[in-house]
């Protein structure tokens, strides 16, 4: 198999299984999660205006009271890891070429300097994040295989449709291929992972604002 | 410099410093030396007469004479054909005047006489189905008469994406069972040059590489000359500084396209496709695909047919994804699947519950 | 019938619901809820991160809830949760945690951990892993009525006192009362002032008041052992009493727990919704001091600061009327940093006070309160539950810090006018 046939294979089956797997995957565990439901609140409830699941939905992007002090590799890394990565994937005219094949939306993208700028920050982000889960002592406790397996899991991808969109390591076509290879590998393991967090975080805001805002607390 | 040639140039009009020029170019084109242009010049204008120029055999097989009609649409028709008057063009279909059973018995007398020494060009593909009976010239199969001609050929130039690739007919569902001149011939030093066409240049210039030399240019791995090859559309293409802005034509006839922005949304396939059209460019440097607001179609590629549509962008699915709703409904009956056997499990524990007393805070002793 | 293994994993599994699946499935090991977690930014022990608290439930619900979770079970690449390691557990799920709830407050996935600390109180205390301490409170609440095992004849000594002292006369089982008051063993024993200024407050606001004989305890340690069933029975007493004596609003005294035992817990372990109100009794005079029922003269003279039990103000949603109340006796009012929602736990709730052998910890954790009050540097500390005071004592002096701790209801009792508000 050459290069091209490698590309197009990456480009033909091998999306196809992979995005069957991430559709089917997301449906599976989302069901999973939320089928076990959650008992209905008898206490009579407080009202507050700003208390709510929408607004913990919201208010949980920003950092909690008193704690970037604490902890502010974790809010700006992760901060400018989520908004770089979300740059990278949505606003990079290929990949909103892509993503209008699948759902038949698009929107204009970014001049492609930019979004080169967004990837640079963010594999550097990325790594910042890294040495922080090596050296922090609670990171480092906390932290099993799935954490460093999702970290390269997003990183990967991140690092080689860069290197790819720069021409550098490989020839492009073989690049090309493993970048999307790698992004297939991410789509797979995603619903299966801690990077499924990615669709849960906003049930769990709601359920803890509800809950919260029953009582008349704003979280 | 003198000779039979550049007194036929000479006559035609042209003189020995345009001569010089062209050889020069020829030269550059190919990255050599900057001498070599001088010694190619002389190797050509040292020409022997018609008996004793090098032997060459065109054999076209399953192909559409579009490689034919490309190498004859060149800068000059004057300085082509100088390079058919370097070699003794034994056997070329369309242009030799011979028909018929002459013709076949041309072939056969070239290969004989010059065995071991000829150069043999290949276009087209070789179909291998039903025995090879679907492209025969005079009742005998392409495949039969490549591995005859083969065996004496000093190398073998395998001109077009069919030739060097198997080409159009190769594309699925290659019902001919095309394959290419590689796939056959595994004994003789062999340059493909594909391209759907070849740009002209590029042939002429490894003839001429291997008149003054003797010895073909440097390839490859795909076996095309490094030189013509080497480099892909993209990062040759004028309309680059676009695709780095992402300057993008949504469609042939927008605002875009009218700007002359980067084709690489409407399927422009030239980061993966190796070819020197971009710098060469066609009909005397006049234009080329994407000058003319039409993306590559990466036809210097194996299977190019077979890479996605050519309107799709390299980011695009290669192939239409109509799973999306089969993936939806899969996930969906094992999520419900799930979901019933967790409540049962949830409620089957609810049912179960034994009230926790005071004395039940105390483990068995 | 005796605590097993099998019974708390039937437990867990009974409670896990929707939002932990949730939880669990979003959490990314930020390890931000240690940040916010004084049993770890005090000893610098990771082992405290609140998460972590809760890994043999994980494991539990993957193990029970998922696919995959099945499938590592069957594989070997997933153990059973054991006995033991609920065993090992147990300092984590009580010793060092309050339920003080921190941490779902900072939480960037949105986690509501002390919601699933909670549940897994339901499995520690069904499988016989919850601590000694806490047993013996509970089962003194279930057979004698208090934890400190207070009864109803001591109750009516210290009400006697009270008479005398405040010349006020305390009501027990008055049917058609307003109010019904509930009372924390803390304060019947320790802080008797308080039933004294209930009486000045109601004679001066005009209401009228109850205690309840069968009823008459607020502090429910079923809560703090986190056993639903045992809740339960010291909730009925307090719902039987309550719609027994037809009383309109009952009021929680100045404990942390017993305002979320009964207040949002409570309709959830009967069942039913309440047919009476609960409040707290700083809701009680947040509200009367807004229809202006409260005439209070003079403000006290030192430099003051207010203490948020956890349960009141974050986890209860009473944050401003204890500020109001503040500001109308005291002109010298400070407020600590990250004092209301974000202000720190005691380090004694939920519990925790009743473990012996957690003593340490909490005196090691208690160096974040010590940070809070060298930083406003009150001569008085203010605040509205019982057990937060004894706590806070007991750290204080650990500490050799001469800071006096009283009740925010006492102080406002002290400045009202003789004479009844219109």
């Amino acid at each position: 198999m050459n290069d091209l046939q490698l590309l197009t294979w990456v480009r033909g089956p091998c999306l196809n299984i992979s995005i069957v797997i991430f559709v089917a995957g997301i449906f599976w565990r989302l069901f999973e999660v939320y089928s076990l439901g959650r008992k209905k609140d008898l206490s009579t409830p407080r009202q507050l205006a700003g208390a709510s699941g929408w607004h913990t939905i919201m208010r949980r992007m920003l950092p909690a009271e008193g704690l970037l002090k604490k902890a502010p590799i974790t809010y700006i890394g992760g901060g400018i890891f989520h908004v770089g990565l979300a740059v990278v994937v949505f606003l990079f005219a290929p990949h909103i070429k892509l993503i209008q094949s699948l759902v038949a939306v698009s929107w204009p993208a970014l001049p492609s300097q930019f979004v080169d700028l967004a990837a640079i920050v963010t594999l550097a982000a990325m790594l910042v994040l890294l040495a922080d889960r090596i050296k922090n002592p609670i990171k480092r406790f906390l932290s099993t295989f799935e954490d460093w397996f999702t970290w390269g899991l997003t990183f990967m991808p991140l690092l080689t449709g860069w290197l790819a969109a720069r021409h550098l390591l490989l020839p492009y076509t073989t690049m090309l291929s493993l970048h999307i290879f790698l992004v297939e590998l991410l789509l797979v393991f995603l619903p299966f992972t801690k990077l499924f967090h990615s669709f849960t975080v906003f049930g769990s805001r709601w359920f803890n604002g509800t809950a919260n805002g029953h009582k008349g607390v704003a979280v | 410099m003198h000779g039979p040639l550049i007194e036929s140039l000479i006559r035609q009009g042209i003189s020995r410093r345009t001569f010089s020029k062209y050889c020069a170019t020829l030269a550059s084109m190919m990255a050599l030396p900057p001498l070599s242009g001088q010694a190619m010049a002389q190797a050509l204008a040292a020409t022997p007469a018609p008996a004793k120029r090098p032997s060459v055999i065109w054999l076209p097989f399953q192909e559409c004479t579009g490689c034919t009609e490309s190498i004859t649409r060149s800068h000059s028709p004057t300085l082509e054909q100088l390079i058919f008057n370097s070699v003794s063009l034994d056997y070329q279909e369309t242009l030799m005047a011979a028909a018929g059973h002459q013709a076949e018995e041309a072939l056969h007398a070239a290969i004989k006489v010059n065995e071991g020494k000829y150069l043999l060009i290949v276009d087209g593909s070789i179909p291998l189905g039903l025995d090879g009976a679907y492209s025969c010239i005079g009742g005998r199969s392409n495949l039969d008469t490549l591995k005859e001609v083969a065996k004496g050929a000093a190398a073998i130039i395998a001109m077009g994406s069919c030739a060097a690739y198997g080409g159009l007919p190769r594309a699925k569902p290659n019902p001919t069972g095309a394959v290419s001149v590689s796939d056959i011939i595994k004994d003789k030093p062999i340059v493909n040059i594909p391209g759907c066409p070849p740009i002209p240049v590029v042939m002429t210039g490894v003839l001429a590489h291997f008149l003054t030399f003797g010895t073909l240019p440097e390839l490859d791995k795909k076996g095309r000359p490094k030189s013509f090859y080497g480099e892909t559309i993209h990062d040759r293409c004028y309309r680059r500084p676009f695709y780095d802005q992402g300057k993008f034509a949504k469609t042939f006839d927008d605002e875009g396209a009218r700007n002359g922005w980067c084709l690489f949304e409407l399927g422009c396939k030239g980061p993966v496709t190796y070819n020197s059209c971009a710098t060469v460019k066609w009909n005397a440097g006049t234009s080329w695909p994407v000058e003319s607001g039409h993306g590559c179609l990466g036809c210097s590629e194996p299977d190019f047919w077979d890479a996605g549509g050519f309107y799709q962008a390299l980011s695009m699915p290669a192939r239409p994804i109509g799973t999306v709703a089969t993936a939806l409904g899969v996930g969906a009956t094992v999520g419900v699947g799930v979901s019933l056997m967790n409540r049962a499990k949830k409620s089957a524990a609810r049912s179960g519950h034994e009230t926790t007393s005071l004395a039940d805070l105390e483990k068995q002793k | 019938m005796s605590a097993t293994l099998e019974k708390g994993v039937r437990v867990l599994k009974e409670v896990i619901d929707a939002p932990i699946a949730s939880y669990f499935s979003s959490c990314v090991h930020c390890g931000l809820c240690a940040q916010a977690c004084l049993f770890y930014t005090e000893t610098g022990d990771p082992k405290y991160t609140p998460i972590h608290k809760l890994e043999p439930m994980r494991r539990l619900y993957e193990q029970e809830y998922t696919v995959m979770g099945r499938i590592k079970k069957l594989l070997g690449l997933s153990m059973p949760v054991t006995d033991a390691e609920l065993g090992q557990w147990q300092e984590l799920v009580y010793n060092s945690c309050t339920l003080c709830g921190r941490c779902s407050a900072v939480c960037p996935a949105g986690n509501d951990i002390v919601y699933m600390v909670r549940k897994m109180r339901e499995g520690m205390s069904a499988s016989g892993n919850a601590p000694a301490g806490i047993k013996d409170a509970a089962k003194r609440t279930v057979t004698i009525g208090s934890p400190m095992g207070v009864k109803l004849p001591a109750v009516k000594a210290q009400m006697k006192h009270v008479e005398k002292d405040f010349g006020i006369p305390i009501p027990m089982d008055v049917e058609g009362a307003e109010y019904m008051v509930l009372l924390s063993s803390m304060e019947i024993m320790n802080f008797p002032e308080y039933l004294g200024a209930i009486a000045k407050i109601m004679k001066h606001a005009g209401k009228t008041w109850t205690l309840c004989s069968t009823a008459f305890e607020a502090t429910n340690a079923g809560i703090q052992i986190g056993n639903s069933d045992i809740a339960k029975v010291i909730v009925s007493r307090i719902v039987e009493g309550a719609e027994r004596l037809k009383v309109k609003t009952v009021i929680s005294p100045e404990c942390g727990h017993a305002y979320t035992a009964l207040r949002w817990e409570g309709a959830n372990l009967i069942g039913r919704p309440f047919t009476f109100k609960v409040q707290h009794i700083i809701e009680v005079l947040g509200e009367f001091q807004e229809l202006s029922l409260l005439k209070t003269e003079g403000f006290e003279k030192d430099r003051l600061t207010f203490h948020d039990p956890c349960q009141l103000a974050r986890r209860g949603g009473v944050i401003q009327p204890q500020r109001n109340l503040m500001n109308m006796v005291s002109k010298d009012f400070v407020e600590m940093p990250d004092a209301g929602y974000m202000n720190w736990c005691c380090g004694g709730g939920g519990g925790a006070s009743a473990i012996e052998e957690g003593e340490e910890l909490r005196l090691q954790a208690f160096k974040v309160k010590k940070a809070q009050f060298e930083t406003v540097k009150p001569d008085r500390i203010v605040t509205a539950c019982a057990n937060c005071r004894i706590v806070l004592e007991e750290g204080l002096e650990h500490y050799q810090m001469d800071l006096p701790v009283v009740g925010l209801t006492e102080m406002v009792a002290d400045h009202l006018v003789e004479k009844g508000a219109q």
